[in-house]
């Protein structure tokens, strides 16, 4: 991608989940380190995900899951994902992510998973290093 | 065991001068005399427990009289489950329930909507219809336990459920007890179940406390939440001071259709958060009571003393504990717990240890359980009312907290009042930035935690949680059930009905009436959302920061 394009990210609340707080915090850290960010807002479907990401021309899908749902939610998104071409993106997703799901998350394409505990700045340093 | 943790950091030299603020801006002395709590407003303000203001509480024997109820939030699964999970709770001497609902439930769908896939019974207990209330509360004395509903989108139908349930048991709705949550203003804010617009939300809110002042005057029909927006970044003087203006924003919805504020003041009640600066709490609930009750009486003209109370159930505290060395959250909750009891709350609850991981086991819930029996049985915390009154600190920092949540108040009102704000985005975009400081602060160490940004602990095994198991079993058995209710009831009764809740929407009646026919119909939650949302649409959330 050229140098004058910045990184263009959708963070997306995934299902019926209310919990916003960590997503917004990260939307505004990511707004901080001067990425473009899309926030869809709270419960998202598998396509809504995908479509947005599709129509934004996002380089990152991030998803925030706090309520449990997230393999069930990333089972579905992935093949959406894959029709609208999405596949060389970078996927990721935050949250209350139990370390037994982790490899799960990651063989469905999710390469950064950040659950409860991670820093902010390891999340921005993990997307400048694999956006290429 | 040493090898493994990082060196502590040592405080600095200079730490007795440097400036302590608390959580909510008030600059703390090193020291307090009598002089301090003069300068602040004096004694002038506290009165006597069972008094105008209520500072000190609003019983004048408080626990001496009878201890504070506890409520520990469960549910999961379907009914069946979480019918055991109270049994149980009740025979290790809970005292009252805390119903969890799943999303699908809260936000208005049934078990078998597209929508719910994946969610039904994940968070809380799945309901669909009133056979969903008479199973999870079979054999539960409702006269000796009572009954709290987390519920907010969708309260209207499970205000009328459990009303339904409860005369079917053959209890009178005049003396029923019980509390639903139903705060949605502070859903749009945090926790995020809002299912109508705005207004119409407020009118449903409006609906059920006019409802319930007619026809179940025990039944508290609104717990007006400051603790979600504590969750979701504000401080402590601005979660009480949100959570009065949602409350005036829901007494003037009712008064503007010709009640009396005695007719259903007294019957308001409030949910707070305790986590935090000890003496910052405690001197905020005690601010509370002696601001709600100024409100009430001054600017309201209350007259019964029961509609200046300040009822809360305090507890919670989630927002304090950490996923890190989750074990340390027991010891948190055991302080949480304490500053609940020395702050008069009628009711306590505890985030449980394994809370930031999972739905909480038996063995967490016994924990939290046992913390909070604790207080009142060993501890000496039901002996005296209000044993920190006359603290020179303490009665400072309760006048300088008053003046905090006034200022915040008057400020949300200068902005055009806190129902224009929330519709905007405009709280939710001040309390998401100051989430993000806050964060910061942690991540920087500015903010101490321990677990956290001191004293980690790197080892695996510190970590180690029981996870709750999700079956997919137990949602083909709800849908199994909600098809069996749909299938058993009368169909011309249910459809009748439903369409009165439209009609009713549609000409701007109170909707409780037709909502009480509709779910002894068995017409589900679902159903009645949609008859709902054709009138009042839904939210569009706005994205602000």
């Amino acid at each position: 991608m050229s140098a004058e394009r910045r990184i263009r990210i959708v963070v997306a609340k995934p299902g019926l989940d209310g919990h916003d707080v960590g997503a917004k915090v990260v939307v505004r850290a990511l707004m901080d380190a001067g990425f473009e960010v899309i926030y869809t807002g709270l419960r998202q479907p598998p396509e809504a995900v995908a479509r947005i990401a599709l129509e934004e021309d996002v380089d990152v899908i991030a998803l925030s899951s706090m309520a449990g749902s997230h393999l069930p939610f990333c089972q579905r998104l992935k093949p959406l994902l894959e029709e609208a071409g999405l596949s060389d993106k970078l996927w990721i997703i935050g949250g209350n992510l139990p370390r037994q799901d982790h490899d799960a998350l990651r063989t469905l394409g999710f390469k950064g998973v950040f659950p409860t505990g991670s820093k902010l700045g390891d999340i921005v340093g993990f997307i400048r290093e694999n956006v290429t | 065991m040493n090898d493994r943790l990082k060196p502590a950091q040592k405080p600095a030299p200079n730490a007795g001068r440097r400036a302590v603020v608390n959580e909510s801006g008030i600059e703390i002395k090193p020291l307090y005399t009598a002089e301090d709590v003069e300068a602040s407003g004096g004694f002038g303000f506290i009165g006597k427990p069972g008094e105008f203001p209520f500072v000190r509480g609003i019983h004048p024997l408080m626990y001496r009289h009878r201890p504070f109820t506890m409520r520990q939030y469960t549910g999961f699964g379907n009914p069946v489950q979480t019918n055991q999970r109270f049994k149980y709770l009740i025979a290790n001497g809970q005292t009252g329930l805390n119903v969890a609902f799943d999303l699908p439930t809260q936000i208005g769908l049934d078990s078998d909507d597209p929508l719910a896939w994946g969610e039904v019974g994940r968070v809380g207990m799945a309901v669909d219809s009133l056979r969903d209330f008479e199973i999870a509360f079979d054999g539960i004395d409702l006269d000796k336990i009572t009954v709290s509903l987390t519920i907010n989108g969708a309260a209207p139908q499970l205000i009328a459920m459990f009303l339904a349930m409860g005369e079917k048991r053959g209890y009178d709705a005049k003396k029923l007890r019980g509390t639903a949550q139903n705060d949605i203003l502070k859903e749009f804010i945090g926790r995020g179940t809002w299912i109508y617009p705005v207004e119409p939300s407020i009118k449903l809110v409006g609906d059920t406390i006019e409802f319930c002042a007619k026809e179940a005057p025990k039944y508290s029909p609104v717990s007006v939440c400051g603790y979600h927006i504590r969750e979701s970044g504000a401080n402590p003087a601005q979660e009480m001071a949100y959570a009065f203006c949602i409350a005036k924003a829901y007494a003037d919805e009712v008064l503007a259709r010709g009640l009396d504020i005695d007719e259903f003041a007294g019957r308001l009640s409030f949910n707070f958060n305790i986590f935090g600066n000890i003496f910052e709490q405690v001197c905020k609930f005690r601010a509370a009571r002696g601001l709600w009750a100024k409100i009430m009486k001054e600017q309201y003209g209350a007259k019964d003393p029961g509609s200046m109370w300040m009822r809360m159930i305090a507890g919670g505290g989630g927002g304090g504990l950490t996923f890190e060395q989750p074990e340390v959250n027991i010891v948190r909750g055991a302080y949480y717990a304490l500053i609940s009891a020395l702050a008069g709350a009628q009711t306590m609850a505890l985030c449980c240890y394994d809370e930031a991981y999972t739905i909480p086991s038996e063995y967490a819930q016994r924990i939290s359980l046992r913390t909070m029996q604790l207080l009142p049985e060993e501890m000496g915390l039901a002996d005296t009312v209000d044993p920190l009154a006359g603290s020179y600190y303490v009665e400072t920092l309760t006048n300088d907290m008053r003046r905090k949540m006034e200022e915040v108040m008057a400020e949300v009102d200068r902005q055009g009042g806190i129902v224009k704000l929330v519709a905007e985005g405009a709280i939710q975009s001040q309390v998401s930035a100051q989430a993000y400081r806050m964060q910061q602060d942690i991540e920087s160490g500015a903010f101490p935690k321990v677990g956290v940004n001191r004293y980690r602990s790197e080892s695996e095994e510190e970590h180690e949680v029981k996870m709750h198991p999700y079956n997919e079993e137990d949602t083909r058995m709800q849908v199994e059930s909600l098809n069996r209710v749909r299938a058993e009831r009368d169909a011309a009764r249910a459809k009748a009905a439903l369409a009165r809740v439209g009609a009713d929407a549609r000409t701007g009646a109170n909707v409780m009436p037709a909502i009480m026919d509709a779910v002894k119909a068995y017409a589900t939650v679902g159903e009645i959302t949609q008859e709902l949302a054709k009138v009042y649409g839904r939210y569009r959330e706005p994205i602000r920061f």
